[in-house]
């Protein structure tokens, strides 16, 4: 069992689009939903049977599958990806529930490829041969593109390009140094490359080297994204369908920074991290001041996930142990608040057709118990404590504040504006007097069905927020060590340094 | 004798009854909502109750925690752990005391609303947050307090969520509020960075172990503990969201932003002496802080026509008192003051609701007067909050407000006698400037002509009326504690123990020997002129209003025509909403608009990748030219390709 459950997770999937293709239409989103519930369940074996103290990576599964060039089919998964296996199952139950009424032509197509995207990101977490792992990333590419295309709103094709292309060009450099370290190391094994990794940095191929890393970081840095690389962001967001929107930005490409950049180039990494904490904290004062002034409840979404990410960004590359960890952590939890938020404007936009700020107003007045769950997304995103998002983003901060002092305070005011955007959206759209649409319209306060999505989600919030040792043990016996030269001050030599330095003066 | 006092179970109770009438509130009926939201703030009174009656028996500082850690990775921990020790109890009971009172209030003055079940659960929230606020043995769980009692005050203000000023004024206190955690987020990022930890006991003891800390860093964390401390408790500069916190229901001004929720900035500098006693530079940026609010929100409250708005500034007025003191390191002195105030405050915003209520909503003073006999039992009780502010003996300020004026005229601040002098003729003339306020408000209120609309109140209710018991007692047991609260720091100048301050002499004993603070030559005979003083300019500050507002009422306005540009300054409360709303909000939103959004969005990012996609499509347009079908053009193509890659054999693969 041990063995296969890594495999039996990431192909079910697409098994479960196989029998998409022939069930009659009316017993899709109920087949899906117990399919991808089914799947869940599955990937709650993981963290149970998951043991913290073990080096190493566990369920690995390591097979010969082409001779030349050696490719084989190498999965596990270690602290890291865990907890981002088990999200990628929780995740998709509920995609199919916001999905179950407004998908209303082409379900077949639409489940089967969401089906297909669920493998694709299994196996993303999963892979530990290169190739492999290439594979599964550009098998991700085609679903979302064309579920976006299909189904997006009316400018969705052309998101669904852009998304595409900037997706797509950055991952053929990425295929180009991949093929580089094969024929470098001879082998596409991601622990095998790891433990090359020293041999290979002599003097003739620094400069592949620094080349290589370079790719990687483009082609992960773009599908986070970073800023200035998130043009496709906002339209994307925009346009997806809830289902996509929910999955589209943040995890992939965060994971394969610290796998795969991090993780294979530390010394490139170390040596480009000031770059990257600044661009994190850009990021998270950019999208944060760009959400404050959107009219539309999708961009403001898609900016706010924009300065949410670049929080992961910085706690990643500011190399200590807290801000790593909470960079994972941020990455999860951050996954269940925007998802329960994009679920939320789903089923905003299926009673009223519109994100548009200016038309909304007064909603509260009219269904209550949509704007609770509102307040209570909106609370998590902005990182009140006891909640969710408070945890990522403390350890974060705290963490980058001991190596970059002054860029983490300047981040820091990342808080003030999250509150201020999030609050300002909920007086404008929930709060005040019902607008026209708002007042003429007789919509129903949230369903049976949207609460079965919702409450575990917000459940889940809670839970994270007080509860995160639970979270945080394998996160931290893991995470860490991917840090270039990580050693930890002990806080006895602080206090006396401290007392040294003031003596002299 | 159990040493266990189940300090967990404390923050829960009120959790729980949030929990309850946050889901099924809505379904049940009235009486079962209150009866849940006051027996679980009545059981928490109890448990505190019964915690100060084994309080002696205590090994000191008492800590408990859950077994479980919050927050843990290697080399670091935050844990659930709660602190008891004497200035704890004192804010448990002013808590859960006041709280319970005012849940009793709640039930008779929010009996017509809709959302009743709603007001309940928040009430109750907020006390879970608060109890853990002062429960918490280490900064991260205060600040979870610290941002949860936030939350809940968010969610008061915005209790009447229809009117657009509610909701905008919710989110302006939640907005400001968290311009003065991002400093206090700073000063545990600092806090993590040379200690390590977040537990109160590890810190305060590492510092206490290296006496040669002083200043430097400390001082750099207490000043931005500060900046979180001016937001919590409204100082300058962030004093602007607590009077518009008024929007919220009366009960809710009552308790949260006057008897709990705004000390809570107060309690975080006294819970954090230790670090401030090392910083003479924080200290005496916090004295100066107070002392410049006190008299700046008095100047606003004198004119102001808003019942609850002047009581709002008398708030914050009071709160720089408290910071005053803590300033001068007279933390015990704040401590008092801030019980005492509890007290009077809650019970001036209590009766201030009564007479809202009495009279159907009115809250304009031009539109009171003349409730003298209407409102009996509101009338005599908001009589003794009115002199308990004011400072008459032996009414309850009296004895706090003397304290801290006492500590600030024998304090050095910044290393100068005489600019502790300063703040305390500041402090003196505030206090004649509150009495002048306050005895306007109750002038205008209880005395003169009725001016109220009769017929207006009558749709209310049945005519100018007495509110219930439930409303009526609150007021009766604060109306005592406001005249013999006290009592308990009667100081030994004028015959008493002052056993208030050697109650907390465990927690500030020991600062009070290390403090900077010089205290020169201290004797009773001045404490006893000094409490005459500010009881002769709390006097005169009363003649004042009463020829102003009771014998010549014609006159005030008279004067306002006179000196009208003073007049609208303090009207428009020195135009500072405003002014903030010129230099950051309006500049903050046009540059994200203009030059982040329009130009560096669209512009930029979004734009490269277009023009490189019209780069790449021109690109393509000049390849597709060389598909020519001409044999003799691709074999040049193809001889141009072979020496590209040759040149790049030689020349750059040996690089790679």
């Amino acid at each position: 069992m041990n063995a296969s459950i890594l495999t039996l997770i990431t192909f079910l999937p697409v098994a479960g689009a196989g029998m998409v293709t022939l069930l009659p239409k009316r017993l899709l989103p109920a087949f899906t939903l117990l399919f991808t519930l089914f799947i869940f369940l599955l990937t709650l074996h993981l963290p149970a049977h998951f043991d913290t103290a073990r080096h190493g990576f566990q369920f690995a599964c390591n097979l010969p599958w082409i001779a030349t060039p050696a490719i084989h089919y190498h999965v596990g998964i270690d602290g890291l990806s865990l907890w981002l296996v088990v999200l990628v199952g929780f995740l998709a139950p509920l995609g199919v529930l916001v999905s179950w009424r407004v998908i209303d032509h082409h379900q077949r197509e639409f489940y089967s490829l969401f089906l297909l995207q669920q493998t694709a990101m299994f196996g993303i977490f999963v892979s530990l041969d290169l190739m492999l792992y290439y594979a599964f990333w550009e098998l991700s590419l085609i679903p979302i593109t064309l579920l976006i295309g299909i189904f997006g709103r009316k400018n969705g094709r052309a998101a669904a390009i852009k998304f595409f292309l900037y997706a797509f060009i950055p991952s053929a450099l990425l295929l180009v140094a991949i093929l580089w370290l094969y024929a470098k190391t001879g082998t596409f094994d991601f622990v095998l490359l790891q433990s090359q990794m020293h041999t290979l940095a002599t003097g003739a191929n620094a400069t592949g080297l620094w080349l290589a890393s370079l790719a990687f970081l483009l082609a992960f840095a773009v599908k986070v994204p970073i800023f200035p690389l998130h043009a496709w962001l906002a339209d994307g967001i925009s346009e997806a369908p809830t289902a996509i929107a929910m999955i589209l930005a943040g995890k992939l490409g965060l994971y394969s920074l610290l796998r795969f950049h991090v993780g294979l180039f530390p010394d490139q990494a170390a040596h480009i991290a000031p770059l990257m904490v600044a661009l994190g904290v850009i990021g998270i004062l950019y999208g944060s001041l760009l959400a404050l002034v959107q009219t539309d409840l999708k961009r403001l979404a898609a900016y706010a996930t924009l300065g949410a990410l670049s929080f992961c960004v910085l706690g990643i590359y500011a190399f200590t142990a807290a801000s790593m960890d909470g960079a994972v952590y941020q990455i999860l939890s951050e996954s269940v608040s925007a998802g329960a938020f994009f679920m939320l404007l789903g089923i905003l936009y299926e009673r009223y057709a519109t994100y548009d700020m200016a038309q909304l107003c007064g909603i509260a007045k009219k269904l209550p118990g949509l704007a609770t769950l509102f307040v209570i997304t909106a609370l998590s995103l902005i990182g009140l404590p006891i909640l969710n998002g408070f945890v990522g983003e403390f350890m974060i901060l705290s963490g980058s504040f001991q190596t970059h002092p002054r860029l983490a305070s300047t981040a820091t005011l990342g808080v003030i504006l999250s509150a201020a955007y999030m609050l300002w959206m909920l007086q404008r759209v929930f709060y005040g007097a019902p607008s026209k649409l708002v007042a003429a319209g007789t919509q129903a306060d949230i369903s049976g069905r949207e609460r079965f999505a919702l409450w575990p989600t917000v459940a889940l919030m809670l839970v994270m927020g007080v509860a995160s040792v639970y979270w945080m043990r394998a996160i931290d016996a893991t995470v860490p060590a991917f840090a270039p030269s990580f050693a930890p001050v002990s806080i006895t030599t602080r206090i006396s340094n401290y007392a040294r330095m003031t003596n002299l003066r | 004798m159990t040493t266990n006092m189940h300090l967990w179970l404390l923050p829960l109770l009120p959790l729980a009854g949030f929990l309850w009438n946050g889901t099924l509130g809505r379904r049940l009926p009235k009486t079962l909502v209150t009866s849940v939201a006051l027996l679980f703030s009545g059981a928490a009174f109890a448990q505190v109750l019964w915690i100060a009656a084994q309080f002696r028996s205590l090994a000191l500082p008492h800590v408990e925690s859950f077994a479980t850690p919050w927050i843990a990775i290697h080399g670091f921990q935050v844990d659930f752990s709660f602190l008891l020790d004497p200035l704890t109890l004192i804010m448990l009971l002013v808590v859960t005391g006041v709280g319970f009172l005012i849940h009793l209030y709640s039930v008779g003055y929010m009996a017509h609303e809709e959302g009743y079940w709603r007001f309940f659960a928040y009430l109750n929230l907020f006390l879970f947050f608060m109890l853990t606020l002062v429960l918490a043995e280490n900064f991260l769980l205060l600040f979870v307090g610290w941002e949860g009692v936030g939350l809940a005050s968010y969610l008061l203000i915005g209790f009447y969520y229809n009117k657009d000023s509610a909701a905008d004024a919710g989110k302006k206190a939640f907005i400001v509020n968290r311009i003065g955690d991002f400093g206090f987020l700073l000063a545990i990022f600092l806090l993590v960075a040379h200690f390590g930890t977040l537990s109160f006991t590890s810190i305060f003891g590492a510092i206490a172990a290296h006496p040669a800390m002083q200043g430097g860093v400390l001082t750099t964390i207490a000043l931005l503990l500060v900046l979180g401390a001016t937001g919590k408790s409204a100082q300058i500069p962030l004093y602007i969201w607590l009077p518009d916190a008024m929007e919220g229901p009366t009960p809710v001004s009552a308790l949260i932003h006057a008897a709990t929720m705004v000390t809570a900035g107060i309690y975080m500098v006294a819970r954090t002496h230790v670090l401030f006693d090392r910083s003479p530079l924080a200290l005496g940026v916090v004295a100066i802080i107070g002392a410049a609010t006190a008299i700046f929100a008095a100047t606003i409250g004198i004119v102001q026509t808003d019942i609850k708005r002047v009581l709002a500034y008398s708030t914050v007025s009071q709160l720089g008192y408290m910071f005053l003191a803590c300033g001068v390191a007279a933390y015990s002195s704040a401590i008092f003051h801030l019980v005492t105030h509890a007290f009077f405050k809650a019970l001036l915003f209590l009766a201030a609701g009564s007479v809202i209520h009495a009279l159907g909503g009115e809250q304009d003073l031009r539109a009171m007067g003349g409730l003298r006999k209407k409102i009996p039992v509101t009338f005599w009780t908001m009589t003794a909050a009115v002199f308990a502010i004011c400072g008459f003996f032996p009414f309850a300020g009296f004895f706090s407000k003397d304290a801290i004026l006492f500590a600030v005229f024998n304090a050095s601040v910044l290393h100068s006698l005489y600019l502790g002098k300063l703040l305390w003729g500041i402090g003196l003339v505030t206090a004649g400037l509150t009495s002048f306020y306050m005895f306007r408000l109750w002038y205008l209120t209880f005395f003169g002509s009725a001016r109220y609309n009769e017929e207006h109140a009558e749709h209310g209710g049945h005519g100018v009326h007495e509110s219930s018991w439930t409303m009526l007692l609150p007021l009766i047991v604060l109306g005592v504690l406001s005249l013999v609260g006290g009592w308990m720091g009667w100081p030994e100048a004028l015959g008493g123990h002052d056993s208030f301050a050697h109650f907390l002499d465990p927690v500030f004993g020991a600062s009070a020997a290390a403090a900077p603070v010089v205290m020169s030559s201290a004797s009773a005979g001045m404490e006893r002129m000094l409490a005459g003083l500010s009881m002769l300019i709390a006097l005169l500050g009363w003649l004042l209003a009463d020829i102003l507002y009771h014998r010549n009422p014609k006159l005030p306005e008279r004067m306002a025509q006179k000196c009208s540009a003073l007049h609208a300054l303090l009207l428009h409360k020195y135009w500072i909403d405003e002014l903030y709303g010129a230099i950051i909000v309006r500049p903050l939103l046009a540059i994200s608009r203009v030059v982040l959004w329009r130009g560096v969005d669209a512009g930029i990012v979004d734009g490269s990748g277009v023009a490189l996609a019209s780069g790449a499509s021109g690109f393509s347009s000049i390849v597709r030219r060389m598909q020519s079908g001409n044999i003799r053009s691709y074999a040049g193509w193809l001889a141009m390709g072979a020496a590209l890659v040759l040149i790049f054999v030689f020349y750059l693969a040996h690089c790679i």
